[in-house]
């Protein structure tokens, strides 16, 4: 119980807010790319599978993730399963 | 075996890197070593007043690479510490007046009569910094536990990998363990998280660094500063022991002065 609170006092504190803060920073300034400019390329991404493949839109995640130095853009994007067509 | 080149730098300024060019200086020289500290910033000369050699400057850095002088005459030697040796920057010159190539040229000189090259880097990302990472062999990036310092820093990280100057070696400094423990200031594992290099040496807060930099003293020369330790332990890494961390005590706030009240039953 008490690691619960800590944990909720712990997100209240400034060094917390700077931690949470610098990590998007550092992302958007080593790829050179804003973070409106990154929802962007999301929003594209999602696009350009959907119109090949009917995608679960509530489902999908794309996240950017720090791996030692380098970046990572980490997709995951669950398709719905394709209902067979009535042959005909 | 040819001496080793290292470049004390940073991006952001303010943060610690005369301070802590000083001090490895002082520190490498009383153990004996040869070293020489060059003060790359020029137009904006510190690294003599914090030595307190200040006083005996004829020549400089710009005399030296435009050939107005030989470099035993640029050389100035510490009294205290006869191993230690300064080149002041121009103090009326641009960053301009030296090249990347330039420098290179002067530490593959100073290599074969030194053990040690210490590089004062100027703040920023331009010409300066430029200067003071070509010829390096160990690139020693100074951060502080704070946003914009740590921001820089991470900067001047990819900007040395680009360069092929790394691996960057992380000097956290300024640390205030109180703060810390409060969650008032970022942990030195959540700066190494963030810029996700390998960390040379966490140096705390300490007010000796003040008062023995207003005498021009080298605080690795006091034995009890806690700063003093951390520099000393920093250059014995940079000669490749292992040395562990030193861990952060708090500083006698509130809880300590209660516990001493306890201790010495009220007085």
């Amino acid at each position: 119980m008490s690691g619960f609170f800590e944990q909720l006092f712990h997100r209240d504190t400034s060094a917390y807010q700077a931690k949470e803060r610098m990590k998007l920073v550092l992302i958007n300034d080593r790829i050179n790319m804003s973070s409106s400019a990154l929802d962007n390329l999301k929003t594209e991404i999602i696009g350009f599978i959907s119109r090949h493949v009917e995608i679960d839109q509530d489902a999908v995640r794309i996240e950017m993730k720090q791996d030692g130095r380098q970046q990572r853009l980490i997709a995951d994007i669950p398709l719905k399963s394709s209902r067979r067509k009535s042959v005909g | 075996m040819p001496g080793k080149v290292v470049t004390i730098t940073s991006g952001k300024g303010g943060v610690g890197k005369t301070t802590a060019t000083a001090n490895l200086g002082a520190a490498l020289a009383a153990e004996g070593k040869k070293v020489v500290c060059i003060d790359a910033d020029i137009g904006l000369r510190n690294l003599d007043v914090v030595l307190g050699l200040e006083n005996r400057i004829v020549y400089d850095l710009v005399d030296l690479i435009e050939g107005r002088c030989r470099s035993r005459q640029a050389l100035i030697r510490d009294k205290r510490l006869p191993e230690l040796f300064l080149i002041p920057a121009a103090q009326t010159r641009d960053k301009s007046a030296v090249s990347p190539s330039d420098m290179t040229r002067l530490c593959d000189d100073l290599r074969g009569e030194f053990d040690w090259i210490l590089i004062d880097s100027p703040a920023g990302i331009e010409r300066g910094f430029r200067n003071a990472i070509a010829p390096t062999d160990i690139a020693v990036v100074i951060t502080n536990p704070e946003v914009a310092a740590v921001r820089d820093a991470d900067r001047i990280i990819g900007l040395i990998e680009a360069e092929e100057k790394g691996p960057a070696r992380l000097l956290i400094n300024r640390i205030k363990p109180g703060m810390v423990k409060r969650g008032e200031m970022l942990s030195p594992d959540d700066v190494l998280e963030l810029l996700a290099v390998e960390l040379i040496g966490m140096v705390p807060e300490d007010e000796v660094v003040i008062t023995s930099t207003n005498r021009g003293t080298p605080v690795v020369l006091d034995g009890k500063s806690k700063a003093g330790q951390a520099f000393r332990n920093i250059a014995k890494r940079l000669q490749g022991e292992k040395i562990p961390f030193l861990p952060l005590e708090e500083e006698s706030g509130f809880f300590g002065k209660i516990s001493k009240l306890i201790r010495t039953g009220g007085n």
